[in-house]
């Protein structure tokens, strides 16, 4: 297949078509209401089915029930509606269901705005809803990188039975950019769910699927079963990019837009001779501690700078994965606005020549 | 090569429309390009925007800051714009829109009376055209076959009546700037 010109909304619909999504449950919000129509469109010519649900809460309560069913289920909303669907997450994370929710996170808190941002950091790693639970997040910072983390998003969830979260913001929602999909159906990974609640028919008692359990001493167990589960998706699935890192001893850490934007901040700071790159997580949970750490070791890192669209959110984990061996600079801009190139050009020289007047 | 272009004007216009072309004429050609609309409020009554980045490089940041090339359509978009071309940069105004006029030396600034001409190949609306075709010619950054191309594509099954109007606009966007040269 050739080049095509999508939108990102559109490139999520289509790259979870291909990963062998056929349901889709979802209301609209800007920025992402392409990708709900996109699916009302794509989903019936593929024999799928497409619901535009009366809200995210019940949205995402019929994820839950899809995914019970054993099948391919994704749902997407942007920060506030993302916010509703946060007792779903919980009670799908509990229930060990794997689903995909796509987040095309917007400015906050309330309302806010529909200009892209990231101050959905906390919210999306933190685990989000009531609970000792996590879900992975695949953070994409190009359309290209859209079409390979949906279909790992697809991966990791029925892997692991969890529900995996897609983060982008308006930005990559909304802009073009060429995009190849790759024939999936030979390397597509489906897994094999003895456990989908999908009828018996004689063939042994009868499944149940359920958060709720009543007995301390096993929900305590179904805990400790969970927490061992993170322990597996923290060792195994850790994502992250480092561009110009060979020989810097500033290192910039951005993700998602504001990792694409760093990297013309670092082209141009190249150019004029500093020793700057880039680190990008991609995956946010787990998020890449030892990577981070070890790089500051080993370059000897004289600074860290994290940027992002909030007041500061994923620069406490940059923080607890230096352990203070390397001091942690911040700039964000939040709202709804996106800083711009010059902006961190500017923050870069300030690393080196300390606080400009 | 790298050409950072924000087209600008009200919504309504073929903004969005002008910018598609350009992107999907930039990618028939093999460049890396990036399309990202402006989607805010201010699309409702105010002025809508576009940003293309057209370049033999991965496209970083696909939000510009100080663009190669300003092409606007409105006097709202042209109080927004015309600070922000680069030194060296070019301004394409609809002079028959735009009433202000821009007084810095250190850009290329292009007067065309764009909806005037689009009238006189047949229909107002292809203003945007003959700007692009003034455009392409200016800069050699696309083909005139590329962008042909382009239209067919972003015009689809159900506009395409409108295909001959808009090539012969982005002809006679071309002459006027030959014309003036």
């Amino acid at each position: 297949m050739g080049k095509v010109l999508m939108k990102g909304n559109e490139v999520i619909g289509e790259s979870a078509i291909k990963a062998g999504c056929h349901y889709f449950f979802g209301y609209p919000i800007t920025p992402q209401s392409e990708l709900v129509a996109y699916m009302a469109k794509r989903l019936p010519e593929v024999g799928g089915l497409f619901l535009q649900a009366e809200s995210e809460v019940s949205a995402i309560n019929m994820v839950y029930g899809a995914a019970s069913a054993g099948v391919r289920v994704m749902t997407s909303s942007s920060s506030p509606g993302f916010s509703l669907k946060q007792e779903g997450i919980s009670f799908l994370a509990a229930a060990n269901l794997p689903a995909v929710i796509v987040n095309i996170a917007r400015g906050g808190p309330g309302l806010g705005n529909i200009q892209p941002a990231q101050s959905d950091y906390f919210q999306v790693t933190k685990g989000g809803g009531h609970g000792d639970y996590y879900t992975p997040v695949l953070a994409p910072s190009t359309l290209q990188e859209i079409v390979d983390l949906t279909q790992e998003a697809f991966r990791i969830a029925d892997q692991y039975r969890t529900p995996v979260i897609l983060l982008g913001d308006g930005v990559l929602g909304q802009m073009m950019e060429p995009v190849e999909f790759k024939e999936t159906s030979e390397e597509m990974h489906l897994f094999e769910k003895d456990w989908a609640t999908t009828g018996t028919v004689g063939d042994g008692p009868p499944k149940t699927i359920t958060s709720l359990d009543l007995n301390d001493v096993s929900l305590e167990e179904r805990n400790r079963k969970l927490q061992e589960k993170y322990e597996t998706i923290k060792d195994q699935e850790v994502r992250v990019e480092s561009y110009k890192m060979d020989d810097a001893i500033y290192g910039i850490v951005a993700y998602g837009t504001v990792a694409r934007i760093v990297k013309s901040a670092v082209d141009r700071a190249r150019e004029a001779g500093m020793k700057v790159g880039l680190i990008r997580p991609i995956s946010l949970w787990p998020f890449p501690s030892s990577y981070i750490r070890k790089l500051s070791e080993q370059l000897q890192l004289n600074k860290l700078l994290t940027v992002e669209m909030s007041a500061g959110q994923m620069v406490e984990d940059v923080r607890l994965s230096v352990e203070g061996i390397v001091p942690v600079h911040f700039y964000g801009r939040n709202g709804g606005v996106i800083p711009t190139v010059d902006e961190i050009y500017q923050e870069i020289l300030k690393l080196k020549y300390g606080v400009m007047v | 090569m790298k050409e950072e272009i924000i087209i600008a004007g009200f919504g309504g216009q073929g903004v969005m429309s002008m910018g598609q072309i350009l992107t999907y004429a930039g990618m028939k050609e093999g460049k890396e390009v990036s399309w990202l609309p402006s989607y805010g409020p201010e699309q409702r009554g105010g002025t809508a925007n576009v940003s293309v980045v057209i370049s033999d490089k991965t496209v970083g940041s696909p939000i510009i800051d100080s663009p190669s090339t300003v092409i606007v359509l409105n006097n709202p978009s042209f109080e927004k714009f015309e600070p922000l071309v680069k030194a060296g940069g070019k301004l394409f105004i609809n002079s028959d829109l735009v009433t202000k006029k821009s007084e810095r030396i250190d850009i290329e600034v292009i007067d065309i009376k764009a909806t005037s001409i689009a009238d006189k190949v047949g229909n107002p609306r292809v203003a945007g055209s003959v700007i692009l075709g003034a455009y392409i010619e200016k800069t050699g950054i696309i083909t005139r076959d590329s962008l042909i191309t382009a239209l067919i594509q972003v015009l689809g099954v159900g506009k395409n009546h409108l295909i001959s109007v808009n090539e012969a606009a982005f002809d006679a966007g071309k002459n006027i700037l030959l014309e003036n040269v």
